[in-house]
């Protein structure tokens, strides 16, 4: 294992994180109280409690998740795509790195970013709501695992997509309709039961499920479950990379 | 002992262009090597192939002894590669950037080799700045310092000098020269005669995915180097004297210069022959020159040759 390689990697992916800080930090802080504002305040005040829970903190978890997901995808698609359009890819092909190193490096990275937005977000809603965690372990083990899995799925876009545009279209079209119709600001329960059957199709919606479940003791869905849909995620993916890389998909001519 | 071996290495694209077509090639440890060819010729996909960029479609190539595909990590890591396009993470600076390579190859950090690759490089003045902001010479100089920065023993330059200017170009063959004398192995290519001339031990020339040719510089341009004489005259001619007609001599200059074409390796040259028979005609010299053909010609020369043969 070429650790030394792994470090690097993720230690410029890092440094790009810290060179753009404000725009990594203060955009997630004034996004979430945006939502507070508007979702917590304003229809939140005129929204009964949600099994049992207040609004305002009842999409704590689902606001998190809707960050950490899109977040963990941007960072690490434009982590990878970006050597590849100024071309700096040529050294990381020819570095005496395996595809697991690279991932490790980047997904890592990216990874790291949405976590710590992640955190960024629980702490902003801290200010507005009162936020008790049942399970704080579950909490960071289900946040841990977003993060990863969607990083790699992330690394993946960013390897498959041809252009800028390529790169926007499946976090735009799948990802964002998605984590919205997932559950992030109701509970699935609430839905038409034709609705909650099309909704237990959505892999997000176990996501947000289990995550939710971590904060407040109740889920949608089954916690096992849950914790089933983000594993399997999380292998499909690692699947997929270790596929792109031993063919050298769309990198290696 | 050969430290690159190449063995009937073969490369067809997607496409279906095929790029090499069964190139064997071993590179001695220690010497320089240029390969010349034209655009298209093959010789970025060579590198590429060798560097790991590239998958082979067939053949094997070793590094050191190790296997490009089966024991990439050891090979990989003795290679340094200067590419031929520019690619340079704009943002970063010329430090970072160079500390980032020496990181990727598996080396621990080591302040100390950075900045002798960077002040050797006339870089250490702009170690600060983002690498958008440097000319393109300094760019390339940069492209160079991140493959130095991890100590390689073979060293890929490919067309290391194109849209250089003069002072960058010499400064670039003392760095070379500086590199073999450490005991690096080096292989260039160019599309400038002049710099294989200048400074390779041995010329290799690509045409159409093919070695055409491997040979010592010297013994290349010995072996086929032709020499042409030209004999000023006082007074111009119209016609040779029948005398002359056994000799391969050109009227130039309208009559006032006779070039005679003769093959060094010969035996005999024939000049003295030639200049008594001269003066026997009742011509009267003004001046001698003899000039050698360039690596310039004899590359023209091959290359032209392929495309005949191609052609019938």
């Amino acid at each position: 294992m070429n650790l030394q390689a792994v470090k690097s990697i993720y230690m410029v992916e890092m440094a790009r994180f810290f060179r753009t800080l404000a725009q990594s930090f203060i955009s997630p802080v004034i996004s979430t109280s945006l939502y507070f504002v508007v979702f917590g305040t304003a229809i939140g005040s005129r929204i009964d409690q949600v099994e049992g829970i207040s609004y305002g903190a009842f999409i704590v978890p689902g606001l998190i998740m809707l960050t950490v997901m899109t977040q963990g995808i941007s960072n690490a698609s434009f982590g990878i795509y970006f050597p590849k359009f100024i071309g700096t890819i040529f050294e990381l092909l020819s570095a005496p790195v395996n595809f697991l190193e690279i991932v490790i490096g980047f997904a890592g990275a990216a990874a790291t970013k949405a976590m710590f937005i992640g955190l960024v977000i629980l702490a902003t809603s801290a200010l507005f709501v009162d936020i008790t965690i049942m399970h704080p372990f579950a909490m960071l083990a289900f946040l841990v695992l977003t993060c990863v899995s969607f990083a790699l799925f992330g690394f993946i876009i960013g390897i498959w997509a041809k252009n800028f545009e390529q790169l926007q279209l499946i976090p735009l079209l799948v990802v964002t309709p998605l984590v919205f119709l997932g559950g992030s600001f109701y509970s699935i329960s609430m839905l038409p039961p034709i609705w909650q059957t099309i909704s237990f199709f959505n892999p997000v919606v176990y996501l947000i499920s289990g995550f939710r479940w971590s904060f407040f003791g109740t889920s949608d869905v089954p916690i096992g479950l849950s914790l089933l849909a983000i594993a399997g995620f999380t292998a499909l993916c690692l699947g997929i990379v270790w596929w792109i890389f031993r063919t050298g998909w769309r990198i290696r001519s | 002992m050969s430290i690159v071996d190449i063995l009937d290495l073969k490369k067809v694209y997607d496409g279906g262009f095929e790029a090499l077509k069964g190139v064997t090639l071993a590179i001695e440890e220690g010497e320089i090597l240029a390969l010349l060819g034209p655009n298209g010729a093959g010789k970025t996909t060579l590198i590429s192939t060798v560097c790991g960029i590239v998958n082979p479609s067939s053949g094997s190539v070793t590094v050191g002894g190790h296997d490009i595909q089966r024991d990439f990590r050891a090979a990989r890591a003795m290679i340094g590669l200067v590419p031929q396009e520019i690619h340079l993470e704009p943002f970063e600076t010329v430090w970072n950037t160079v500390r980032y390579s020496r990181g990727l190859f598996g080396l621990p950090r080591d302040d100390a080799h950075i900045e002798t690759v960077l002040r050797q490089l006339s870089l250490w003045d702009k170690r600060k700045s983002k690498t958008m902001e440097l000319s393109g010479g300094m760019k390339r100089r940069v492209l160079i310092a991140k493959a130095l920065s991890h100590e390689p023993r073979v060293l890929f330059l490919d067309e290391p000098t194109a849209g250089v200017d003069v002072e960058l170009r010499k400064d670039m063959w003392n760095v070379v020269a500086d590199l073999k004398a450490s005991g690096v192995t080096i292989i260039l290519t160019t599309h400038y005669i002049e710099e294989a001339e200048a400074i390779a031990d041995r010329v290799g020339v690509i045409a159409k995915g093919e070695l055409l040719l491997l040979e010592e510089k010297a013994a290349l341009m010995a072996r086929m180097g032709k020499k042409t004489l030209d004999i000023e005259l006082t007074a111009p001619v119209v016609e040779l004297p029948a005398v002359l007609a056994g000799y391969d001599l050109d009227l130039i200059s309208d009559g006032q210069t006779l070039r005679y074409s003769y093959d060094t390796k010969g035996d005999r040259t024939g000049i003295t022959k030639l200049l008594a028979d001269l003066a026997a005609a009742g011509l009267q010299m003004r001046d001698l020159l003899t000039r050698q053909s360039s690596l310039e010609e004899i590359f023209v020369d091959l290359v032209s040759e392929t495309d005949q043969e191609d052609a019938a």
